[in-house]
């Protein structure tokens, strides 16, 4: 027996130990989105008091019509879309991460974010108005059709190079060449108006958020992540190794295919309003694991709620970088992301020189 | 109550690698080695076994045909330690084990259990470790608790000690061969250790390019004539000073 068993009573115990850290672990980042929230909400062009910020949301009618409008049209949808859109990438990024057993993986990185902007951009330069459809609607279900086709791309690709992380990860890249190229061919037959919303997709902005929007990620994320939290323990065994988890009966072929299913789901609908935004879904999930651990119970609202944090961080200096001036949040989640994704390449090399 | 193959065979697309395998049924309590050459057939005669690859012909433990077992009966029945383990978990061996054993022991053993199993094999002090933290030998290790916490019916142990020294070797057969005795369990293994076949398990299955050259007892089995198809060395076994009988390999042919 160990000495730290010795210690500590049972390993049981230990264990328990160990999961209430989690916890706490999780309670503080939530405790950190609160925070990110309020102080996103209290930033802004013109200035509000914490007091009327408050004020101004238990009681709307309280305030002058200008604030409310401020508060609750342009304020509060933004960001909460940030804490929603990054929230959903998160679990994105780690389920992905899991069915394609494959720490490079994410939306962004393999094309499935790019898949997104195609199909909206669809959406937006052919009118199928006809169907009869808004266009709130339409974009997410344009985005999820492509996204969903991409994902089973790579799962197939996957399958047939035998799951080589680095193979996956250039036909990803190559895929979302591929896609740019044709959301560029979308683009040069676009108008001006429609040109401009393509271009607001491309950058990814939460200018555009409004609640009804907010309301929708929120609704299709929850569902989301409560259908994943069901499979946790599938995929914690997945996680365990393949061919055990496949000798104890779990169905891996379905387990990754609903997977993508829903990764794809998430990312499309998360990204239908803000446009594409990167690197949320492959940070995300790296810094839970490193903290939180990989048993998917926790490891999946871990990823979740770390995205949701980075994002809303994100909004926050996407404000304040040039005053006055809003930047479009997928360019700062790019301009972190970008030496993170070349870290974790240069790390997963250094691991396994092949 | 036992395991009954007959007339495996399995394919990979139009290859032929396991042509018809026949034995005997295997009594509960029996550890059956299945030696071979390299290519022989015997990790995908496991996985066929376990689930990873289909095959045709019957195999069948305790009357219930092993393909058509669901999701329950697999975990409970089956304990399946494959040669490749995956190395980048940030998963604790302790949740390793934990999700194994965790729809199947009710709460209120499920810690004995797991505990047990942790200090049996002797790696209680890995078990608040992340995978990715331990060396080849030590996840095969907590590849092997995860198998022994749920007590399967049917172990199928592929290579389980080739990242072991010798002690771990030692250790890991003894502790497998203790489960087969008190469960009363089956365990196929594969090894390329021929000593360590001789000297542990009851029962020995030689393969040959996806057929079985030869099944019974280790001495049966084993003949010069036998290894040197199997193989294609010059060998014999003989007794040693203490009386174990070891494989003593003169040349290669």
């Amino acid at each position: 027996m160990s000495k730290l068993s010795k210690n500590n009573g049972s390993l049981a115990n230990q264990y328990r130990q160990y999961m209430s850290t989690r916890l706490i672990l999780l309670t503080l980042l939530a405790v950190g989105i609160t925070l990110s929230l309020l102080y996103d909400l209290s930033e802004g062009p013109s200035s509000l008091s914490y007091g009327d910020l408050i004020k101004g949301l238990w009681s709307p009618e309280s305030l002058p019509i200008a604030q409310q409008v401020i508060i609750w049209d342009i304020r509060l949808p933004y960001a909460l879309m940030a804490v929603l859109v990054g929230a959903s990438l998160g679990l994105a990024g780690a389920e992905m991460q899991t069915a394609l057993n494959n720490p490079l993986a994410s939306p962004f990185t393999l094309g499935v974010g790019s898949a997104a902007t195609f199909g909206a951009s669809l959406a937006i330069v052919f009118d199928f108005s006809s169907i009869g459809i808004s266009q709130t609607y339409l974009l997410p279900i344009f985005a999820f059709f492509f996204a969903c086709l991409t994902s089973f791309i790579i799962l197939g690709v996957a399958n047939s190079l035998g799951g080589s992380i680095q193979s996956v990860l250039l036909f990803g890249i190559a895929l979302m060449f591929g896609l740019n190229a044709m959301v560029g061919v979308i683009q040069f037959v676009a108008d001006e108006g429609q040109l401009q919303q393509i271009v607001f997709w491309t950058m990814g902005s939460l200018a555009r958020a409004d609640l009804e929007k907010a309301i929708i990620v929120a609704v299709v994320f929850t569902l989301c992540l409560l259908i994943s939290l069901r499979h946790s323990w599938s995929m914690t065994l997945l996680r365990s190794g393949e061919e055990q988890a496949q000798s104890m009966g779990i169905n891996v072929k379905k387990l990754r295919v609903t997977t993508l299913v829903r990764v794809s789901l998430v990312t499309a609908v998360a990204l239908a309003f803000v446009g594409e935004i990167g690197f949320i879904g492959l940070v995300a999930p790296h810094i839970a694991r490193m903290i939180i651990g990989e048993s998917h119970r926790f490891f999946l609202l871990g990823s979740t709620l770390c995205g949701a944090l980075l994002l809303s961080l994100a909004s926050i200096v996407s404000k304040g970088v040039i005053p006055g001036l809003v930047l479009p949040i997928g360019m700062i989640t790019a301009l972190v992301g970008i030496p993170f994704f070349i870290a974790l390449i240069y790390q997963h090399q250094k691991r396994n020189p092949s | 109550m036992s395991l009954l193959l007959q007339n495996i065979r399995i394919a990979y697309g139009k290859k032929e690698i396991l042509s018809g395998i026949n034995l005997d049924p295997i009594k509960p309590g029996s550890l059956v080695a299945l030696l071979g050459q390299n290519g022989a057939g015997k990790s995908t005669f496991v996985k066929g076994l376990a689930g990873l690859k289909s095959y045709q012909g019957t195999a069948s433990l305790d009357d219930i045909e092993l393909a058509n077992m669901d999701q329950h009966q697999r975990l409970k029945n089956i304990g399946y330690v494959p040669q490749s383990l995956p190395q980048g978990s940030s998963l604790l061996a302790y949740e390793v084990v934990k999700s194994a054993a965790a729809s199947l022991i009710d709460k209120a053993s499920q810690d004995d259990r797991i505990e047990d199993v942790f200090q049996r094999l002797k790696i209680a002090h890995l078990a608040l470790l992340p995978m990715h933290k331990l060396s080849g030998g030590q996840r095969q290790m907590v590849s092997l608790a995860q198998a022994i916490v749920r007590k399967p019916k049917l172990y199928l142990l592929d290579e389980p000690t080739s990242a072991l020294d010798l002690n771990w070797q030692m250790q890991v057969l003894k502790a497998i061969r203790e489960e087969v005795d008190q469960q009363g369990s089956t365990a196929l293994l594969i090894s390329h250790d021929i000593n360590l076949a001789l000297r542990y398990c009851d029962q020995v299955v030689l393969l040959n390019q996806g057929k079985v050259l030869a099944n019974g007892t280790a001495l049966d089995c084993l003949t010069p004539e036998n290894l040197a198809q199997a193989y294609k060395v010059d060998a014999r076994i003989e007794r040693c000073s203490k009386g174990h009988p070891i494989i003593l390999v003169d040349s290669a042919l």
